[in-house]
């Protein structure tokens, strides 16, 4: 399985091409920012209604992360539902289709600030989740360490010989983790955003999801501006 | 009713004036089911196209709505409205004479509806939403002649489908309605006949005196003209000299940039001051409609123009025409020479300016093509089913309609004669469910059938957004651009919001012959200020980008095949030789590709000539083929001639490459992912409805309405893959941006004789295409290769350690 393979708080983790993270050690796979039935939420708001294929196509990757790692643990890190009323309209089959995702593993829900409230689905729902030495929640917070977290939805680009290039990316440093979003349709913050200059120490690293995975220093203002 | 009746005849015999012989043949074919009418500009075609009106309404005994004309250009319709009411008013002839547009007002439209005038000037939109209406029957109540103007254009249009498929409903409400269709010189006037005439009806052509051989040259200019680019800034001095010479130039251009830089740089040399002015499309209207009083007047040496004068506004003292840059096709370039000199019988003089050294080849080419009078054109293929699909939605806003007699109406129209009912009756299905994968959708839920099989509306509100998306233009989405503090200041035109969106602060563009600096955007308005400096950012919008037809491409292949090119001036000349010893020449019945190194990359040029459109999706096959592969490839660019690639691998063995059915297997599954694929997708949903650019609310900017084609093809693509809008997609696909019909006709030219040359180094003719714009980055195992290694060098700079695999 390809990934980028480092170590946080003394744990080995892989960062996936997908975006999820693997923890090997505890058999244990986490995903973040899911979105799921954003297309039927944009529809209650009354905006031009899409075909809500995009949680299929999310919940088609995740089984396939599942597959082959075969993780026992799921931790979904927040802002798994566009808000709280879209776990409540998915649609029956796609309810199924988790349903199943979850058969014979342990699955936990950490709340995001989309999806604050309990979700009518299997699973643990909390607000944070401590798996010693690490510490799974959706926002990161400042002073932490061994600290995994979502929200932000970060994106890297890189200009390549003359093409420039954009992808979704992990931000690693010693203390923290900061996951890409998961699911389909998802905007993102540059890296170079003082947000997550701010909370990354100025050595830490962007790795970029696709294909496969590249892991570059995280590009900040300065070196955005630079042209390799 | 051959000869002209008391006020005409006076009217006529008053100003010492005679009938032209077709106008003479237009009223004595008054009766005539159609009439096609092919004459120059200045040759009194549009009064021809009235006198059987005049003639008839001049008795006064005609009450509501006598003649409908439809012109491409609102402009135009206005224009006509004053040319006919002079006339109408001298005669004292009881006719009402009213144009409406969209820019009409709305009072005077509703009263348009209520008491139609005798003479309705209008365009094919208006056209289209006035047969919307429920009271459509009472409005065209008594209508007899439908005048067609510039029909050869709204023809290569899909108005001119709608326009046709709207003639079909008014002939089932008038069945004694005429036509007559106004042409300037076509290539298959017979085929325009059979597209204009209704049913089997026959429509005769009548020929107008073509007036004496143009007079084209091209023109001398001191400077050879570059390697690349389109900008001809070379000519600057001896185009100055010309319009000196002459009374009114007007200078074509193929694009709005190229005509804005050109403009900037004709006035930073105009050391005189002479009166040249600017007009294209971008342009605000008011500055356009100044240009125009401007130029009627007399007040103006040259304008500096596009397309957007192509048609139309009849201006007599134009006595030269310029075009700058290769024609791309001919028939253009002769209705171009024929906006020079409306005044009969006397020649129109125009001159060519290539852009670059093989432009020099393409003019020598399309001026031999137009002194031979070999007019291009591709040959019309069905009539496309998205306007079908509007035209559906606009006759269930009339009212409940019955599905077979509405099949009989529409197959009417020429261009839909072998439609088939199972077609129409998917395109009937779409309009009533949005198609399987959207069926559990109620926006698209649109149309019922009734207990006594009608098809009607399912909710009548509905009718008001279908009219206001009524339509088939796709105007690119444009940002109105504003100088900045001046309060509710003028426009100075438009641009595309794609490059609006590639500006930052601080960059200065050309916009109506000034450097203007971006300063901000603001509530879909870009400010700019004034900018003193003398070296613009070039603006990049885009305008319209033909492709050189598929004759001027053969003439030019056979030009290059010849032993030696004496009319050619002796740079292009050595060029062409050099380009013969070094590697070889194109062939009309082979294609020639060129492997080559060139600074640490691999290159390949493909020799095509199946114009730019085609050479671009060629370019997008051949890399996905060679990143199949292996051969890494990184980009490529296109041209009207060529396609050059690079990569990181070199290519030996090319035919594989150019494999006709793996070619074809590319365009169903590697294109339909493509950007260009979604583009044309987008064109034809928006004209069947599927996606509203309007609603009551406020109209959708450019990214949103971008943001959901794209994810509705997305998903009919992996879960409706069998869509009618898919197939339409497809269909679309074999002409205009994708233009895979062009590759199909290469490689039946060519019939798989494939010669690959490897050379030491860059070749001259492919030496231009380093220099083009428009390069396409291609997506895949190149560009992880160069991320990987970016990724090295990054994380050494930076002292960290290199990636480690997992590999498991």
């Amino acid at each position: 399985m390809d990934g980028y393979g480092f170590t946080l708080a003394g744990a080995a983790l892989t960062a996936l091409p997908s975006g999820a993270l693997y923890w090997e050690a505890r058999n244990l796979l986490c995903v973040s920012d899911l979105h799921l039935g954003k297309a039927l939420r944009r529809a209650r708001l009354g905006e031009p209604p899409l075909p809500p294929y995009e949680t299929r196509d999310t919940l088609t990757r995740l089984e396939s992360d599942l597959r082959r790692t075969g993780a026992a643990t799921v931790i979904c890190l927040g802002d798994s539902f566009d808000d709280s009323a879209a776990a409540a309209h998915l649609p029956d089959a796609e309810k199924l289709w988790i349903a199943k995702l979850q058969a014979g593993r342990r699955w936990v829900w950490i709340e995001g600030n989309h999806d604050p409230g309990p979700v009518d689905l299997g699973g643990a729902h909390m607000a944070e989740l401590p798996v010693p030495p690490l510490c799974f929640r959706h926002i990161a917070h400042a002073g932490q360490s061994g600290e995994i977290s979502g929200h932000y939805h970060p994106k890297v680009r890189l200009a390549l010989k003359g093409c420039g290039l954009s992808r979704p990316a992990f931000l690693i440093d010693s203390d923290r983790v900061i996951l890409p979003a998961f699911g389909t349709y998802t905007g993102g913050l540059w890296s170079d955003d003082p947000v997550l200059t701010g909370l990354m120490r100025p050595e830490a690293i962007a790795v970029l999801t696709g294909a496969m995975v590249h892991a570059v220093p995280m590009p900040r203002a300065e070196r955005s501006r630079q042209r390799p | 009713m051959c000869v002209l009746t008391a006020p005409l005849a006076t009217w006529f015999s008053a100003r010492n004036w005679q009938l032209h012989p077709h106008q003479a043949e237009m009223l004595a074919r008054a009766d005539d089911p159609a009439t096609l009418l092919i004459a120059p500009t200045g040759g009194g075609k549009t009064l021809a196209g009235f006198l059987p009106t005049l003639a008839d309404l001049a008795t006064g005994d005609h009450t509501g709505l006598h003649t409908l004309y439809i012109s491409p250009l609102k402009a135009l319709a206005a224009d006509i409205r004053r040319n006919l009411t002079t006339p109408v008013t001298d005669m004292g002839l009881p006719i009402r004479i009213e144009d409406r547009t969209v820019d009409t007002s709305s009072h005077t439209k509703r009263r348009q509806r209520a008491d139609p005038p005798h003479i309705l000037l209008t365009t094919p939109e208006s056209l289209a939403l006035l047969t919307s209406y429920e009271d459509a029957p009472r409005i065209f109540a008594g209508l007899k002649r439908v005048v067609i103007d510039e029909v050869h254009a709204l023809a290569e249009s899909k108005r001119g489908d709608q326009l046709m498929l709207a003639l079909t409903r008014l002939q089932a409400l008038c069945p004694e309605m005429r036509r007559v269709g106004l042409s300037a010189t076509v290539e298959d006037p017979p085929a325009l006949a059979r597209y204009m005439a209704h049913g089997n009806s026959p429509c005769a052509i009548l020929m107008a005196d073509p007036g004496p051989e143009p007079d084209i040259a091209m023109l001398e200019t001191t400077e050879p003209p570059p390697w690349a680019g389109g900008g001809a800034a070379y000519a600057i001095p001896a185009v100055l000299d010309q319009v000196r010479q002459h009374k009114t130039t007007l200078i074509f251009h193929n694009t709005r940039a190229q005509a804005e830089i050109f403009f900037h740089n004709l006035w930073l040399a105009n050391d005189e001051a002479l009166p040249i002015a600017i007009h294209h499309g971008s342009l605000d209207r008011v500055q356009r409609e100044r240009v125009e009083a401007a130029m009627v007047r007399g007040d103006l040496r040259a304008v500096v123009c596009t397309g957007s004068l192509d048609l139309g506004l009849d201006w007599g003292d134009v006595d030269l025409v310029i075009q700058v840059g290769a024609p791309k096709n001919v028939k253009r370039l002769v209705q171009r020479i024929g906006r020079a000199n409306h005044r009969y019988n006397a020649p129109s003089k125009a001159l060519l300016v290539p852009a670059n050294r093989f432009e020099v080849v393409e003019c020598r080419a399309a001026l031999e093509a137009a002194r031979a009078r070999d007019l291009d054109g591709e040959p019309r293929g069905p009539g496309p089913r998205d306007v079908l699909c509007q035209h559906i939605l606009i006759r269930a806003c009339a009212g409940p309609f019955d599905a077979a007699a509405l099949f009989a109406e529409v197959t009417g129209a020429g261009a839909y004669a072998a439609l088939t009912r199972a077609d129409f009756d998917a395109c009937l299905e779409f309009c009533a469910t949005g198609g399987y994968a959207l069926r559990a959708y109620d926006q698209w839920q649109r149309l019922q059938q009734r207990a006594n099989s009608l098809w009607q509306l399912r909710d009548p509100r509905s009718a008001r957004i279908i009219r206001m998306n009524i339509g088939t233009i796709q105007d690119t989405d444009t940002l109105k651009v504003r100088l900045r503090r001046t309060r509710g200041g003028k426009p100075l035109g438009e641009i595309e919001e794609g490059f609006a969106a590639t500006l930052t602060p601080g960059d200065t563009f050309l916009i109506g012959g000034q450097i203007v600096r971006f300063e901000s955007l603001r509530e879909m308005v870009v400010e700019v200020s004034r900018d003193p400096g003398r070296k613009p950012k070039i603006a990049t919008y885009m305008g319209t980008k033909f492709a050189t037809s598929t004759q001027l491409s053969e003439r030019i292949l056979q030009m290059l095949g010849a032993p030696d090119w004496p009319d050619l001036p002796d740079p292009v000349r050595d060029w062409l030789h050099l380009q013969r010893q070094v590697s070889q020449m194109p062939e009309p019945d082979s294609l020639l590709i060129e492997s080559f190194a060139h600074e640490a990359r691999e290159h390949l040029c493909i020799y095509g000539f199946a114009g730019r459109n085609a050479m671009q999706t060629l370019g997008l096959l051949v890399t996905k083929r060679m990143e199949e592969t292996g051969l890494a490839p990184l980009g490529f660019v296109a041209t009207d001639y060529a396609t050059l690639i690079w990569g990181l691998e070199p290519v030996t063995d090319a035919a594989p490459l150019l494999d006709p059915d793996a070619l074809r297997a590319g365009l169903e599954s590697w294109l339909m992912s493509n950007a260009v694929m979604k583009r044309t997708f987008r064109a034809s949903a928006t004209i069947a409805g599927l996606i509203q650019r309007n609603t009551p609310g406020a109209r959708k900017n450019g990214r949103q309405a971008t943001l959901s084609s794209d994810i509705l093809y997305d998903t009919l693509v992996k879960y409706d893959p069998g869509h009618l809008l898919l197939d339409i997609t497809r269909q679309e696909a074999m002409r205009g941006l994708v233009d895979f019909g062009r590759i199909e006709d290469m490689l039946a030219r060519i019939a798989r004789r494939v010669t690959l040359r490897r050379l030491a180094r860059v070749s001259p003719l492919a030496a231009p295409l380093f220099l083009e714009a428009g390069r396409m980055p291609v997506e895949g195992a190149a560009q992880e290769r160069l991320l990987a290694e970016e990724s090295a060098r990054l994380l050494a700079a930076a002292g960290l350690a290199p990636m480690r695999e997992i590999t498991r």
